[in-house]
């Protein structure tokens, strides 16, 4: 009886190893475990045992059931992990076929430059504040130590509304606007247009950007003014940015500077964006004028500050490799869509 | 402003430097050089050569075979010259040898980079060995060299020859004057004293650590006194705070030598005769304009300086006539007025040829005054670009003397002795106490006084050791205070030399107002909608009002207008944003890219009076513009809706399709109320403004303008957690049969309003129009989800809702479907 079973597990597993899909094995499990299968038909023979051996063949006749079931089980699973290999084979897609873009629009040049400028100097402490676009001559000017008369006046080819009100020709009217309000101490940055009667071309446009600095603490010095600016270079243009600080002139500052930053493109070896001098000029500065303090009510013998003025444009003119201011205010989508 | 570096030799004759040197250091102490020149560049193995003979060429009508002595050898050389006629000789002209360079062709044009390499040869079967070279071959031209001719080979004066003792086989450079190298200076507008050689000469003597010379200028003169010959008077010493005049008689015309000539050629001033190249020259050594009258002609022999009288004219010596007024100030004889002061002579008093004596003026006015003077006559002018920069009074008399004295070293004329000098008021020096503690205060540094002390020396500032003050000469008109002496201090001392500090003290909190956060987010949103962010003109052309159809009686028309605009295309401040964003669509849709989005975030002005006494309103407006595939009014709608959910915004938004908007489709457009208050407008552009800004027919375009000021105060960063529903909800569709000039939102507001707290929320499902709905009628359904938060709902609850829904939609003449 022993041999007849193990005989017909034998013959199962061998059938069950070479089944190829689910119905050959359920023809196995039908052909041997079913009501009239082979390995049950054994069991059924349970009754012509003698019945102190009843337990014993009972046990060896479920072993083998036991055996046989499991290696259809076993089979079953990795027939239908094949089967489910092949299906996801059919389902391979082309992976370089197009992605599906959500077009989210582009940043403006000019706006991802400024935000830029504003995160450096935010992370250093400063507020940033906004004043009007139309302003008295009076802040542009007068407050600013550039008096009626004053050659700066002409400098700056400032469009006027009329002989008191004006298009700003720069920033720095905030400084005395904030100066005036008296809050000490103040470090802040003013972003915004202003306006020069220059005819557009490559390099000019009659509307521009500016960003404003002032800092006004008791013990400022101009060496604060050098490390801050410093700082601010390293961040915008990388650490290996060297500043190179120049005597300048500007009424509302003294002393005053230009500051300029070895080419970011070149590393100061001269280069076509730097015209072979490694160094590009990008904004002015200086301590604010005794005269300017005192003109918006704070006591130059107590305090002193420094201002800067840089212009939005050229910084991204220059860091983005932009040959012609034009392409700023024209707003092509060709253009916009490279930021 | 250019000067040869030969020039500023003169004054400091230890200085000696390459070119590049002498740049970086003045620049680094703050006399900012721009760049330079080399004359000579592409200029070698050029001399000086002497025609020997000049022969016809046996094969050509226009070329002739000359003998040039080029002092070691004699060489041939053909050349077809207009002016080197066969049988001349005896003329010194500038000659490349074999192997050689010139710096350009003879027809003038621009020079090429490397210059042009100059080979032996043949011309036409005649060997040619080296060139005789025009002005234009030498990279210059005949206006810096007035002798030199229209066409053909540039020929050197007798004179020239004479004062420099020219031999052929010198240097042709040298004898050209190009030996030299010119220097572009950017002269800030407080140093009046840098916009001369003299001033340049002590910044550079101070930068290298050199010796500075003055001029020597010796007594000039004859035995007579010029008060003799002429009277000054000058009426308003405020505007004319100093009057220098001295005479030269006999005048005796002629070309200035050579030495002279350079000095001005190479400062880009055309040579022209020794009186007029003397007032030119001493202009630009000490930086005083100078005028020169003819004598015979100034009535009464008198000078007055006075105002003009309201309405009067002059004619200047350009030829112009110029209207004056009464705050004009000008230079007038005894009968009429001469010359407008400080900006130009008259054409009734101008050197002519046949001039016997003249009368130099170095005077000194008041530079506002000039400066207005200049805009008022329309003329501005060399001197008085010079003038209104405020000029030291104490300079125009060095001034004039050097001039006489140059009169009399060039055999110009005899000068009369003496100067007649108006000057009631002399200008002194400046003194400002010496506090060096302050000095290292503001500049953040520990430079000794003594230091100090020595850089004040070097740029001739004073010293008082009594009072401890630093006297400041005259020519210094910028030298005020204590922060002045820092900038001195610190120019010499080494900007670059100076530490990298940070500012100490309170700290302070680095933020954007609350303002700019909202543009930030905004600026997402839009950008997240797949908008791209535009920079537009806040000016532009009145032409935008009929462009875009808005009548003439429109607010929109009271736009603040520029008194100097660039020109009428941008004239006017906007007062709305639509004719920027649509002229940045048209040129984006007249370049054919197929679908664009963008938005613009700037201000429009709105003035408060017309004309402006006060500052506009400066409102700054969203505006998001588009064309193309996959965007129609819904889209624009569906952005400012993001917004205002991401900026806090939860209130009731309503579209209200009456308003006036000529610009926009009469039938696709909205005001956008935000809790009843109008904060913005959208829509799709009219056809004929579509056209306007050149779109071909049936290309749609759609606006939408949000006014930030209006939003501001409605956003809010506050947010409460609600709770996650335990509960199920109850959905309940309705299909109803509305006429059609009803509008959705109006059965939204009855939903809104009557399905109280247990309306979660609804949607629309379908709307349909068409031949199966009855005549006049649309076909509306939505879904409706009810919900409590504490309790499954009853049957009998939402019924209960539902009831007052469908009673106010019945009182809408809608018609539920079953």
């Amino acid at each position: 009886m022993n041999e007849q079973l193990t005989k017909l597990t034998g013959e199962a597993l061998e059938k069950i190893a070479k089944a190829q899909d689910l119905d050959a094995l359920n023809g196995v499990r039908v052909e041997y475990l079913g009501k009239k299968g082979l390995i049950t038909a054994v069991m059924k023979g349970m009754k012509d045992v003698a019945p102190e051996d009843r337990p014993a063949f009972g046990q060896v006749v479920n072993e083998a059931r036991q055996q046989v079931e499991e290696a259809l089980e076993k089979a079953k699973q990795a027939l239908s992990e094949k089967a489910e290999e092949e299906r996801l084979k059919a389902e391979v897609i082309d992976v370089t076929l197009p992605a599906k873009k959500a077009n989210i629009g582009h940043g403006h040049p000019c706006q991802i430059a400024l935000d830029e400028v504003e995160r450096i100097f935010i992370g250093m402490g400063y507020e940033v504040v906004e004043g009007p676009e139309i302003e008295w001559q009076e802040y542009n000017f007068t407050k600013l130590n550039i008096p009626e008369g004053h050659p700066a006046r002409d400098e700056q080819d400032t469009f006027y509304i009329n002989d008191e009100i004006l298009l700003r020709s720069q920033t720095s009217p905030v400084q005395a606007r904030v100066m005036e309000q008296g809050k000490l101490p103040i470090r802040m940055i003013a972003p915004g247009r202003v306006f020069r009667s220059d005819s557009i071309d490559a390099t000019h446009s009659p509307s521009f950007y500016q960003i404003e600095g002032l800092v006004v603490d008791r013990h400022i010095t101009m060496t604060d003014l050098k490390g801050t600016l410093d700082e601010f270079a390293k961040e915008l243009f990388g650490p290996d940015t060297k500043t190179r600080f120049r005597p300048h002139h500007f009424p509302f500052t003294e002393p005053s500077a230009e500051v300029d930053v070895s080419c970011f493109k070149c590393g100061g070896k001269g280069c076509r964006f730097c015209k072979d001098e490694g160094w590009i000029e990008i904004l002015g500065c200086g301590m604010v004028h005794p005269h300017v303090l005192d003109m918006c009510g704070i006591d130059s013998n107590e305090y002193t500050g420094f201002a800067f003025g840089v212009g939005l444009e050229r910084i991204a003119l220059l860091k983005y490799e932009i040959d012609d201011m034009r392409l700023l205010y024209e707003n092509d989508q060709r253009f916009l869509n490279q930021f | 402003m250019n000067t040869p570096l030969s020039w500023i030799k003169d004054y400091v004759p230890e200085l000696s430097c390459t070119a590049q040197e002498y740049s970086d250091r003045m620049t680094l102490t703050g006399t900012k050089v721009e760049g330079y020149k080399k004359l000579d560049k592409n200029l070698e193995k050029l001399v000086v050569g002497e025609v020997l003979s000049v022969e016809r060429h046996p094969d050509a009508d226009k070329l002739v075979i000359c003998q040039v002595n080029v002092g070691k050898e004699t060489v041939q050389i053909v050349t077809g010259a207009p002016n080197i006629p066969v049988g001349s000789k005896g003329q010194y002209v500038p000659v490349v040898l074999d192997g050689g360079k010139v710096a350009g062709g003879h027809d003038g044009g621009p020079l090429p980079e490397e210059g042009i390499r100059i080979k032996a040869g043949k011309l036409r079967g005649v060997p040619s060995n080296g060139m005789m070279c025009s002005i234009e071959e030498l990279g210059s031209d005949h206006n810096a060299y007035p002798n030199a001719p229209e066409s053909g080979i540039y020929i050197f004066d007798e004179a020239v020859i004479r004062e420099l003792s020219l031999k052929p086989g010198d240097s042709a450079v040298k004898a050209l004057g190009m030996d030299d190298v010119v220097v572009e200076y950017e002269i800030t507008s407080n140093r009046v004293d840098c916009y001369a050689v003299i001033g340049i000469a002590r910044e550079a003597a101070a930068t290298f650590g050199a010796r500075f010379e003055m001029p020597k200028v010796k007594e000039t003169g004859n035995g007579e006194d010029v008060h003799d010959y002429l009277k000054v008077r000058v009426e308003d010493t405020k505007l004319c705070p100093r009057y220098c005049a001295r005479m030269v008689k006999n005048i005796r015309f002629a070309p200035s030598p050579e030495w002279m000539q350079k000095r001005l050629r190479n400062s880009g001033i055309r040579p022209i005769n020794n009186l007029v190249d003397i007032t030119n020259f001493v202009m630009e050594e000490y930086g005083q304009p100078m005028h020169a009258y003819d004598y015979d002609t100034i009535a009464g022999h008198e000078i007055v300086v006075k105002c003009a009288e309201d309405g009067d004219s002059f004619q200047t010596l350009d030829g112009q006539v110029r209207k004056l007024d009464h705050t004009i100030l000008m230079i007038n004889d005894g009968e009429k007025a001469v010359g407008i002061a400080g900006i130009m002579g008259g054409e009734n008093s101008k050197i002519t040829d046949h001039v016997h004596t003249v009368v130099f003026e170095a005077a000194n006015f008041d530079g506002v005054n000039v400066r207005l003077s200049a805009k008022k006559a329309g003329l501005r002018t060399d001197a008085s670009s010079i003038f209104e920069k405020g000029l030291d009074p104490n300079n125009a008399e060095a001034a004039i003397n050097r001039a006489c004295q140059l009169v009399e070293e060039l055999g110009c004329g005899e000068v009369v002795g003496g100067m007649i000098d108006v000057y009631p008021e002399k200008d002194l020096p400046v003194r400002i106490p010496f506090t060096p503690d302050r000095i290292n205060g503001l500049l953040g540094t520990h430079i000794s006084p003594e230091e100090m002390k020595e850089i004040f020396k070097k740029i001739d500032l004073g010293f008082d050791e009594e009072t401890q003050e630093v006297i400041v000469p005259t020519f210094r008109r910028d030298l005020h205070c204590m922060a002045d002496l820092a900038e001195e201090v610190l120019r010499f001392h080494g900007y670059d030399t100076i530490e990298s500090t940070l500012p100490v003290g309170e700290a302070t909190t680095g933020k954007l107002s609350y303002k700019l956060r909202i543009d930030q987010i905004a600026r997402n949103i839009a950008e997240f909608a797949g908008f791209s962010h535009a920079m537009t003109y806040a000016f532009e052309s009145p032409k935008a009002f009929e462009k875009l159809l808005i009548p003439e009686a429109s607010e929109l028309r009271k736009a603040i207008v520029i008194s100097n605009p660039l020109g009428e295309d941008f004239s006017i401040m906007r007062t709305q944003p639509l004719n920027a964003m649509l002229t940045a669509l048209s040129l984006n849709y007249n370049r054919r890219n197929p679908n664009v989005r963008l938005y613009d975030m700037a201000n429009i002005y709105v003035p408060k009076t017309l004309p402006l006494t006060e500052l506009p309103e400066e409102r700054e407006q969203l505006t998001l513009g588009g064309y193309g595939e996959d965007i129609d009014f819904f889209t624009m709608k569906g952005v400012v809706e993001e917004l205002f959910e991401h900026i806090g915004m939860t209130g009731r938004v309503h579209y209200d399709p009456a308003g006036d908007r000529p610009y926009f489709h009469p039938g696709r457009k909205a005001d956008i109320l935000y809790n009843g208050q109008v904060v913005g407008y959208l829509g799709e552009v009219h056809p004929k403004v579509c056209a306007n800004y050149d779109f071909k027919e049936g290309v749609r375009v759609y606006i939408a303008v949000l006014d930030m000021p209006a939003l501001i105060p409605n956003t809010s960063f506050d947010r409460h957690y609600q709770g996650i529903a335990k509960y199920p909800a109850t959905a309940r569709d309705i299909s109803m049969l509305v006429p059609k000039e009803v509008l959705v939102g109006q059965i939204e507001d009855v939903l809104q309003t009557r399905g109280g707290k247990l309306l979660e929320s609804f949607r629309l499902f379908d709307l349909y129009e068409g031949e199966q709905v009855k005549a006049g009628c649309k076909s509306v359904a939505y879904s409706l989800s009810f919900r409590a938060q504490d309790r499954t709902l009853t049957d009998e609850e939402v019924n209960g809702t539902m009831r007052k829904i469908l009673n106010g939609l019945e009182a809408l003449g809608i018609e539920l479907r079953s």
